[in-house]
């Protein structure tokens, strides 16, 4: 189209083209069919394909997969219902409705004051951008490393806190029960509660037999 | 099929929006192509005996480069006028980050051009921190950090860009090497960032967290079969001669005209002039990286292609001078000011990724000011004092530009986006005029819009 009036290929000086420099007669005369040579030796590699449904390739340690809910080593939620992962979120994805823990009626799903008592997280707005996580201040929201959050309808794509919550460890005590005794709420931050006590383990025995016959 | 000659009452337009009331006269007739079969059209054309046919290609076309709508006027085979048509990837981006604090900011900003969401988070953290008047504090590790990813990021942009180019012209094993070598760059930043892409990696203060055990040798394992898989294509490319009859003084556009139009980028360096940013502007410690700034000067789509093809390699060279400092010197990555940096620690444990014990011990169980601090930054986030900040970095594409005005408050008055796509794609008319309809579609590549930062 346009005429060039500098058709010939000149370098500057700053430019560095080893290919230029290494150029042989040989390396010229064979260099408009050199591509061959790339598909011809392409045939004896292996192939970079992944087939993902069959062989799934595990992630990263760092890629950010589905959220998870944590527990405490005695089994208490670790989510406090600060709504700080909310705040957080720049896709307004996550829902939490904090409630009031109480011994009296049973009602301990967390150490401290306060627990999420609603938690959704719509998988439809998630960016999976870690802001939530990184702005837990309890490590009660991780992202794990699972990826497969496809659906084919919208409702069951907003995650409930059942879906979220992380399944209970042998030894755990599922919530609600009371923290362990003479503990308070910083000592499960300082890492001194490893698991369940007997009297957490009676207090479940009592409480869940209670249900039972109730029903 | 449809062929109607307009009149006043159709106002010129049809149900299709093919042509708009006052785009064409009133007794133009109007030819729309909506399914059936091709030759009925041509013949249909040919009856009516008009020179001048104007039409429409993309925005779904498979050869435009992402939504790009192309409206040609063509006499026979030859583009006689060629405007583009954008706008359909527009996603308010800039808008929404006035509702969100400054770090959540780059979450948005780093969808802008998908293919180098780092440059766009890095530019716009660095003018939030010109704007804060940090940018001396922020640690040495985290510009090399920055440095790293960018490079790598824009090996994997070019890759991108040489990829879809080759496929656009029907080379397919072009595609597939370019997407292959960019696998391995993109699993790199899945090791650092978590993310393949859309990283939200870089932010105001540093980077979100340093790179992990491991990274450097992998980086390392990778440099090599990078370099090995751009060798690959430069044979499949340099010297092919249909890719030479192709590209060869087609999409011309010399100095004057890029100039003139505010092209940069390879585009600019393909017309001689080695006009860099990270030579000229040096930023983020660039002026002490060892690399070459490559200029061809045949103004060509021919030299915008091998300029890319030389850059993977000089951006590599910049990584494996990264990966010597990031070896040598540990240190933080997130400036010191507690008023300022993200509070999180993260680290990986058996119950995933999230906020370190250790973190929590002391936010949750020994400091109640950490904790306030950390509430403050996530919940209001910081102050950016009142004023405003220009900053601009050497993207893939040419030169990218943030503006961010503060208005004093905890989130952006505006924040301004200098997208090299958009200020580049203005040279279509100018590289594609006067030559053939397939010659567009090389011009069109070797600008290498990315329609998610033409529209934002």
């Amino acid at each position: 189209m346009a005429d060039n009036p500098n058709a010939k290929p000149r370098h500057s000086g700053a430019d560095g083209d080893p290919q230029k420099s290494e150029s042989s007669f040989l390396s010229d005369l064979f260099a408009p069919v050199a591509g061959f040579g790339v598909t011809f030796s392409t045939m004896f590699r292996k192939v970079a394909t992944e087939e993902y449904p069959e062989q799934k390739r595990p992630t990263q340690l760092r890629y950010h997969g589905r959220h998870q809910l944590n527990r405490h080593p005695d089994g208490l939620e670790k989510c406090v219902g600060c709504e700080l992962c909310a705040w957080a979120c720049p896709a307004d994805a996550i829902y939490v409705e904090g409630a009031d823990n109480d011994d009296e009626s049973g009602q301990r799903y967390s150490p401290g004051e306060r627990y999420g008592r609603v938690y959704q997280i719509n998988y439809l707005r998630c960016i999976f951008c870690a802001l939530c996580i990184e702005a837990c201040p309890t490590r009660a929201l991780t992202m794990t490393n699972e990826y497969e959050l496809a659906d084919n309808n919208r409702a069951d794509l907003i995650f409930t806190k059942d879906q979220l919550l992380a399944p209970i460890q042998s030894g755990m005590l599922p919530a609600p029960h009371p923290m362990v005794e003479g503990m308070e709420e910083r000592d499960y931050y300082q890492g001194k509660v490893t698991g369940p006590t007997p009297d957490q383990e009676k207090w479940v025995r009592e409480h869940s037999s209670d249900e039972e016959s109730a029903e | 099929m449809t062929t109607h000659t307009n009149s006043a009452h159709t106002a010129g337009s049809d149900a299709f929006g093919a042509s708009t009331p006052g785009d064409v006269d009133a007794d133009t007739p109007v030819l729309n192509a909506v399914g059936g079969d091709w030759d009925d059209l041509v013949d249909e054309a040919a009856a009516m005996h008009e020179e001048r046919i104007v039409v429409n290609m993309g925005p779904q076309h498979p050869s435009t480069h992402g939504v790009l709508r192309l409206i040609l006027e063509l006499d026979g085979e030859t583009v006689t006028e060629a405007r583009a048509g954008i706008g359909y990837l527009h996603t308010g981006i800039e808008k929404n980050m006035e509702f969100r604090t400054w770090t959540q900011g780059v979450t948005f900003c780093t969808r802008m051009d998908y293919v180098m969401p780092l440059f766009n988070e890095a530019v716009y953290c660095l003018a939030v921190e010109k704007a804060l008047g940090i940018t001396d504090q922020i640690p040495e590790r985290a510009n090399v950090i920055r440095v790293l990813m960018m490079e790598l990021n824009r090996a994997a942009s070019h890759l991108v860009a040489i990829a879809t180019g080759g496929m656009e012209m029907g080379a397919t094993t072009v595609m597939t090497i370019g997407f292959r070598e960019r696998e391995r760059i993109l699993e790199v930043f899945e090791m650092v960032s978590g993310l393949r892409m859309n990283n939200n990696y870089i932010r105001p203060g540093g980077v979100a967290q340093d790179i992990p055990a491991g990274c450097i040798d992998k980086v390392r394992e990778m440099v090599p079969l990078v370099h090995k898989g751009t060798k690959e294509i430069e044979d499949l490319l340099n010297e092919n001669p249909i890719l030479k009859a192709r590209t060869v003084d087609v999409g011309y556009l010399d100095l004057t005209g890029c100039i003139a139009l505010g092209a940069t980028g390879p585009i600019l360096r393909s017309a001689g002039l080695p006009y860099d940013l990270r030579k000229a502007d040096p930023y983020c410690g660039y002026e002490t990286y060892d690399f070459e700034v490559i200029t061809r000067d045949t103004c060509d789509s021919y030299a915008k292609l091998r300029n890319r093809l030389d850059e993977i390699h000089e951006s590599l060279k910049i990584v494996d001078q990264c990966i010597e400092r990031l070896d040598k010197n540990p240190g933080p990555v997130m400036v010191e000011d507690k008023k300022i940096a993200w509070p999180a620690q993260m680290s990986v444990g058996g119950d995933g990724q999230g906020n370190s014990l250790d973190h929590i011990r002391e936010i949750m169980g020994e400091s109640m000011e950490s904790l306030i601090h950390h509430f403050k930054l996530v919940t209001e986030g910081f102050r950016v004092p009142p004023g405003q900040a220009y900053v601009a970095i050497e993207s893939p594409k040419g030169e990218l530009g943030c503006h961010v005005v503060s208005d004093g408050g905890t989130r952006p008055y505006r924040a301004h986006f200098r997208d090299p796509s958009f200020n580049n794609l203005q040279a279509v008319a100018a590289m594609s005029e006067g030559g053939s309809v397939a010659d567009v579609i090389i011009a069109v590549a070797s600008i290498d819009p990315v329609m998610g930062g033409v529209d934002r």
